[in-house]
């Protein structure tokens, strides 16, 4: 397959930082540290050993996500790892304010995954702490300041590690789905530039019926902590989040973030809105028949 | 009366507001359609006038402030002996107290009766208006929005739009009640109404107040830029102005104030440019050899600089945060702003994301002591920034001063140290996982009010459902068949001491990682 080559090209390409990183990114690593990712990727001709890193949110709340992201990467022509001693990034902690316990997470998660060519996670919001968050966390630490940075170089939100790393083109892939869907990106998607990705990417999918999502840029109130205490706020953002999914009449409400899709589908759930929430993987993985299509709700 | 809206007692929790807001639907729509209005307008302008380069421009607005505070001594001085020489009086105010004296000293030395005043965040924050009145200066709001505001005794809960949280009607029961105009709900003739009774009081005022847009440190200049030409009317009709600019309005030449322009009217209110923008530089002119006396202006120009918490911040790094225009785009793109129905909400001269940012730092984190917290961190706010203020990672930055300070909730401190704990061992972790999914299984679908926080959850959401599979167990059961199909029991055992290990990919088995 080819894939591999497009991302060694795309590493290579002046430090690999470059296109994503908003003010708050780590600097292009050094000449070194780009060494040290280059040395992992294998020959042309090898697999990239990607590791899944599901987090914790998903894997209780929708580990299909993680089932699909599997099988895509695997047809992709990737060979997937899973980390079994992976579990949180530190973000509930370093949104609150605890930035020593914070600290001590990401810390982990570097020691957990920083071995591998890429590291892949379905949810927008923990791909953000581990790109933007984790380096300036770990700034000062002199064991970890440059392996955050270059952790955070080769760690990808799914959609974005699919089209901009391995370029894949699902139409001639043959991804077919026979439904309708509407897409809610979540917020961390602008932090990682990468708001349109999903409906780009979605956008190949034979068949598809992509729905615009009314104000589909604002936030749907989960926020974390910020969903329980501040709980008349995050009712309403909610409130106007499902009424706004609900206009579309969508099949589908296809969410990049395990935090989003709970809130919204809690919400649909109270409100007697039956609405199916599935993540990019699975409706890719749908569409590819490497998963059967689940019934609605 | 107004004063408790922006200066409620103290310590003011954004929460005793919002649930009430929430329920106020009429609020709800005139705030959500005007933010929305002028949110979408933004986002058109700027890809119109500036399409890619439009995150360059920003940058580079943000640049200049950036640099302008990073030599503010020198440009404040700069701006001192500039605008002394054209003539201005220049006026330094440590806090609210000094600028208020200095300003009533001046009304009492001119004996003013009837002060105009235009629109101005630095004035409303110091409680300028009713420290006139209280002096028996009679102080009237000129900006439109502002004036309607005062007839109702109202507060303003927008930076830009004073009156967002009203409508067409409001203004025209006010207008009924006090001016005695009869009813009428068209905006014309609304704004002719205002405006006779306007034009009265100008040309009877014996000092004008502003505030200031931009100061320009080369020339000694001060930009007011208004869509109503109020501003003009107050520095050119009275005898006597006074402008109170908080010191963060500095930039260095009359050259770079173009780039603040384009931003300042496209990201507040979908404007290329606002429709009076008035550069004034020293008072009135006598005639002089080289040119003759100016036809209009003010006898005496005041510029009262004022501080009243600002050089607090200008320590790293919170310092980015007096690059704000008060362009109000961040107010327009945040979904709390239009939860909590506008700016009253947050108990502060300043609302939305930039509010919740700087309030804390002005009047005391304890005194706000839920301000930070009233985010979802979904950066809106930091996108529409047309100077690039990174608005969620200062709002992280107070919730980490607060955790630190031990000012947020204890439970919460013990909740995200219980949690770093459990993550720390993956077997924690997943006997955790296991207990909440089983706990979670037997909540599902009964719809029952849980206790503590986790009823703010249930309160509008059903419980979390747990994912019907065990993505481990899938996991494993793959591995093993695979294991199974590749027959090698040697690999199995290894397979189990990855495991153990936090599995380290073959890569560095084979010693291909440094």
């Amino acid at each position: 397959m080819g894939y591999p080559n497009n991302f060694k090209q795309f590493q290579s390409q002046s430090g690999m930082s470059a296109p994503f990183h908003t003010k708050h990114s780590p600097p292009p690593p050094t000449p070194n540290a780009t060494e040290g990712v280059l040395q992992t990727t294998k020959s042309l001709s090898n697999p990239l050993n990607v590791a899944l890193f599901i987090t914790c949110l998903t894997e209780q709340f929708t580990p299909r996500a993680g089932v699909a992201a599997t099988l895509v990467l695997e047809r992709l022509g990737c060979h997937v790892h899973f980390p079994a001693a992976q579990t949180c990034c530190g973000q509930p902690m370093f949104n609150t304010g605890h930035h020593a316990d914070a600290a001590i997470l990401a810390r982990r998660m570097i020691d957990v995954f920083e071995a591998f060519d890429a590291i892949v996670t379905p949810s927008a919001s923990c791909a953000a702490m581990v790109k933007v968050h984790s380096p300036h966390l770990l700034a000062s630490d002199a064991a970890y300041a440059a392996r955050a940075t270059a952790l955070a170089a080769k760690t990808y939100e799914f959609v974005e590690f699919l089209s901009r790393v391995l370029r894949v083109d699902l139409t001639a892939l043959g991804a077919r789905h026979e439904s309708s869907a509407t897409i809610h990106p979540a917020c961390h998607l602008r932090e990682l530039g990468l708001m349109d990705e999903p409906a780009k990417l979605l956008a190949t999918v034979d068949a598809l019926n992509l729905r615009p999502l009314p104000a589909r840029d604002e936030c749907c109130g989960f926020g974390g902590a910020f969903s329980v205490k501040h709980p008349s706020i995050s009712a309403k953002m909610v409130e106007k989040k499902v009424d706004n999914v609900a206009s579309t009449h969508s099949d589908a409400l296809v969410c990049s973030d395990a935090g989003c899709a709970m809130n919204i589908d809690g919400a649909c759930r109270k409100r007697g809105v039956r609405q199916r929430i599935i993540s990019a993987p699975e409706i890719i993985a749908e569409s590819l028949a490497l998963l059967p299509r689940e019934p609605a709700p | 009366m107004s004063e408790g809206l922006l200066f409620p007692p103290l310590p003011h929790r954004i929460e005793s507001r919002a649930p009430a807001a929430a329920r106020d639907i009429s609020l709800q729509q005139f705030v959500r359609h005007a933010t929305v209005t002028k949110d979408t307008g933004r986002v058109d302008a700027c890809r119109a006038a500036f399409g890619v380069r439009y995150d360059d421009l920003r940058r580079h607005a943000g640049a200049i402030k950036s640099h302008t505070l990073d030599h503010l001594d020198l440009y404040l001085e700069t701006f001192e002996a500039a605008a002394t020489r054209a003539g201005a009086t220049v006026h330094w105010a440590a806090d609210a107290d000094s600028a208020n004296r200095i300003c009533l000293d001046i009304a009492r030395r001119v004996n003013a009766k009837v002060c105009v005043k235009s629109k101005s965040m630095a004035t409303e924050e110091i409680r300028l208006l009713p420290a006139l009145e209280a002096a028996g200066v009679r102080t009237i709001e000129t900006d439109l929005g502002e004036f309607i505001v005062q007839l109702d005794g109202d507060a303003p809960s927008h930076i830009v739009t004073p009156m967002i949280h009203k409508n067409r009607a409001s203004v025209a029961r006010a207008f009924v009640r006090d001016l005695g105009a009869p009813y009428t709900e068209d905006p014309g003739e609304l704004t002719m109404i205002a405006r006779d009774h306007m034009r009265r009081l100008f040309a009877r005022a014996g000092l004008g107040v502003s505030g200031g847009n931009f100061l320009i440190a080369d020339t000694g200049t001060l930009v007011l830029c208004t869509n109503e030409g109020n501003a003009d009317l107050t520095v050119s009709l009275p005898p006597v102005h006074v402008a109170v600019v908080g010191i963060e309005k500095l930039i260095p030449t009359m050259a770079d104030l173009p780039v603040f322009l384009k931003l300042l009217a496209r990201s507040a209110t979908a404007q290329p440019i606002t429709i009076y923008t008035t550069c004034i530089t020293g008072p009135r002119r006598a005639s002089s050899t080289n040119a003759p006396a100016d036809a209009d202006g003010p006898r005496e120009l005041h510029i009262i600089l004022l501080d009243n918490g600002r050089s607090q911040l200008l320590r790293e790094p919170t310092r980015e945060l007096l690059r704000c225009i008060r362009c109000g785009a961040c107010l327009n793109a945040c979904p709390v702003y239009k939860a909590v129905g506008g700016g009253h909400a947050y108990g502060s001269v300043y609302s939305g994301p930039i509010g919740a940012a700087i309030t804390p730092h002005l009047r005391g984190l304890h005194n706000y002591p839920d301000l930070a917290t009233a985010s979802s961190l979904c950066g809106a706010c930091f996108h529409a920034c047309p100077v690039h203020i990174d608005l969620p990672a200062q709002l992280i930055a107070l919730r980490e001063k607060s955790a630190r300070r031990k000012i947020s909730p204890a439970p919460e401190r013990a909740v995200m140290r219980l949690w770093r704990w459990i993550m720390q061992s993956p077997l924690r972790y997943q006997l955790a996982a296991r207990l909440a999914r089983i706990a979670l299984s037997r909540l599902d679908g009964m719809d029952i009010p849980l206790p503590g926080p986790l009823g703010a959850w249930t309160s509008c959401r059903a419980t979390p459902r747990p994912g019907a599979l065990d993505f481990r167990a899938w996991w494993s059961t793959r591995e093993q068949s695979r294991i199974g199909a590749s027959g090698g029991p040697v690999v199995h055992g290894e397979q189990k001491a990855r495991a153990r290990a936090g599995e380290s990919p073959p890569a560095r088995k084979d010693g291909g990682v440094a």
